[in-house]
């Protein structure tokens, strides 16, 4: 589908993937219906991008995230981090070292248990990869990359701020050298003076470590400012994608219009004529028999989407949008 | 706006009793409101914003929080001096609130059609008939289709932004001069965000309410009010227009804060600019400029002792006059 985004180095492309979730029921639990939280994205991540994926609650991008991470298991579809398709089971050690995740919640993502010294060296332990008397070195300088102080590494968790947590979360993602980060909301549950710290500390491990991320927030002004591709989702599929600076000053899938005219601007000089989305993201259960969106905004045109299956279309370079009538 | 401000507050202390020690949550703040006025009160966890909300609802929890000094004028009465039964009769009637998280506002285990019509059956002498009728009507000016047959359904059954939209009728059901509303929208998604402060002015023009908007999000702020306090560390640190507090904020805090947010606007992919350090801790505060540890400059030792005048720099426009931390 995008050939013309066909580089050298593509670190991660996902192809057709799908999630879905049986909804089980009767006597014998069969699968009466399915939960279509993820359904047919295409996405493609290249090496040292940050690939921003927004949108609404339940529109699936949290579960897209766990199955790069092999979280969830997709129901089909292909996901290949380089060049190697990593559904199924014979995983390999080296891509579980290679992509790593960081949490939206470091207060729940920490164990309360372990020294922050510990929660470090779990993952070198688990892969062996460096000699236990090194560690503590190895922990010390982790700590450094992510600005704290290596007497950390005797303390627990619950004796750190929020900001701080993070970055702890940050540091365990970083401890085994991976090549792709899934970030999944890391700023939301921060302050905005400390948010900025991590987003700055998020920017500078990209530039010296050359780390690719993938990054989720639903605020799109974080988004924007670190992403250079951007991938707008609606009820479980991609509706636009393209790079962030394009996507955001032309916007062609009425949904990212709203979207980005939702975003309140801290200026109020600034008047702007508001696009109101009315109602909420419909069951993935039970979707429309059309377009998601299309139906519901009640566009004039959604009657011609019924029934119809739609593709990505390139409108300017690399910028792809979901060739729904009703909503284009 | 008439003459007689709607609330005053005045020097308004809170502290709470926790095992290390009395904590100040709130020292000395004041700030006034006008009829049909949005006051906007903005800050980081723990500065104080919400704590202020349930001091003017007498809501703090006891016996751990109590007010220590100052008082809050409502009509020109104190609402600190009223008795158990006077305050119900205002809390609810002349004042309402909106919290952040619906689901834990609202009870789970009654209809909405039940919740709503107690508000009226409290507050009014009418017959239940009427009061279930009335309960429609609310629900219809929020908003949420076909009221008629929701009012038997429980909160489960509603969907975030519905829920919120639940509890804003029942907080404007009686009609209140005064609506104080924490946080409304942070648990909520952009789009549902933008409908929610939407129904908030036309039914704040409708009825000509005052609403004190407490809020992490400068964006919020810019949009919807009229006037901004920004707090830190049980503090109000400025108070200005929100035209004036953004053309020229005067307190380094303020300034910090501005400039921290990334913004639909600016370049991406540039450092932000932060504050550095965390958010203080309320039990050990000094008593002088609380910002100093933060604002990267050399206090000297008396700006520390002792707290700085609250001065009127400009037209409308009061400041926490630290003479190292702002612009005088």
């Amino acid at each position: 589908m995008y050939e013309s985004m066909i580089m050298e180095e593509v670190l991660l492309r996902i192809t057709n993937l799908r999630v879905h979730f049986p909804i089980r029921g009767g006597i014998f639990r069969s699968a009466m219906g399915a939960c279509k939280a993820v359904d047919g994205v295409s996405l493609d991540l290249k090496k040292g991008q940050t690939l921003g994926l927004v949108g609404e609650s339940g529109c699936g991008k949290s579960t897209l995230a766990k199955s790069v991470v092999k979280l969830v298991e997709p129901t089909s579809g292909s996901i290949k981090f380089k060049n190697q398709e990593v559904i199924g089971n014979n995983v390999q050690n080296s891509f579980r070292r290679s992509v790593q995740m960081v949490f939206q919640d470091p207060a729940e993502s920490l164990n309360t248990r372990m020294t922050v010294g510990a929660i470090l060296e779990e993952p070198l332990e688990i892969h062996r990869l460096i000699e236990k008397k090194d560690r503590p070195k190895r922990v010390v300088k982790l700590l450094e990359q992510v600005g704290l102080d290596s007497s950390a590494a005797r303390r627990y968790p619950f004796e750190f701020s929020g900001g701080q947590r993070q970055r702890i979360g940050i540091a365990r993602a970083l401890a085994l050298e991976p090549e792709l980060l899934v970030l999944d909301e890391p700023v939301s549950a921060l302050d905005v003076s400390v948010q900025s710290q991590v987003l700055n500390l998020l920017m500078e491990l990209q530039d010296t470590l050359g780390l690719t991320y993938l990054l989720i927030a639903h605020d799109l002004a974080v988004v924007k400012h670190v992403s250079d591709v951007i991938a707008v989702m609606y009820l479980g599929k991609i509706v636009e994608l393209g790079p962030a600076v394009d996507v955001y000053s032309n916007p062609v899938h009425a949904y990212t219009k709203a979207l980005i005219s939702a975003v309140p601007i801290p200026d109020p000089t600034i008047k702007r004529e508001k696009t109101i989305i009315p109602g909420d993201v419909p069951s993935p259960i039970n979707p429309p028999a059309g377009c998601a969106f299309g139906h519901r905004v009640g566009a004039s045109r959604y009657q011609e989407s019924v029934g119809k299956r739609f593709d990505m279309e390139e409108v300017s370079p690399a910028h792809y949008v979901l060739n729904c009538p009703c909503c284009i | 706006m008439q003459s007689e401000p709607l609330l005053e507050i005045k020097g308004l202390s809170v502290s709470f009793e926790t095992d290390e020690g009395s904590v100040q949550a709130l020292d000395a703040v004041d700030f006034e409101m006008g009829h049909g006025q949005t006051l906007g009160l903005v800050g980081e966890s723990g500065c104080g914003k919400s704590v202020t909300a349930l001091s003017i609802m007498r809501l703090l929890p006891k016996p751990i929080g109590c007010v220590t000094a100052g008082s809050i004028l409502f009509q020109g009465e104190d609402l600190l001096k009223l008795s158990p039964d006077g305050i119900r009769k205002i809390r609810g009637n002349e004042i309402g609130m909106i919290f952040q998280e619906p689901m834990n506002a609202l009870n789970p285990v009654m209809t909405i059609g039940d919740q709503l019509s107690e508000v009226f059956l409290l507050h009014q002498e009418i017959l239940a008939k009427e009061a279930w009728g009335k309960s429609i009507e609310m629900l219809k000016s929020v908003g949420i289709p076909a009221p008629e047959s929701r009012v038997f359904e429980y909160p489960h059954q509603l969907s975030g932004g519905m829920r919120q939209r639940v509890v804003i009728a029942m907080a404007l059901a009686c009609k209140p001069k005064l609506v104080i509303a924490d946080e409304p929208t942070t648990a909520l998604d952009v789009t549902v965000q933008a409908q929610i402060l939407e129904l908030l002015q036309v039914l704040q023009r409708q009825q000509g309410s005052s609403i004190l908007l407490i809020t992490h999000d400068l964006g919020v702020i810019a949009e919807s009010c009229d006037e901004v306090c920004v707090m830190y560390a049980g503090r109000v640190v400025e108070r200005a227009s929100t035209n004036e507090l953004f053309a020229s904020p005067r307190h380094a805090y303020t300034r910090g804060l501005l400039s921290s947010i990334p913004r639909l606007d600016r370049t991406p992919k540039t450092e932000l600019s932060t504050i550095d350090g965390m958010v203080p801790s309320l039990s050990d505060l000094n008593q002088g400029c609380r910002f100093a540890p933060r604002s990267g400059k050399v206090h000297p030792q008396h700006l520390l002792d002792e707290r700085s005048p609250f001065v009127e720099i400009a037209q409308g426009h009061w400041v926490e006059a630290c003479s190292v931390c702002t612009n005088l």
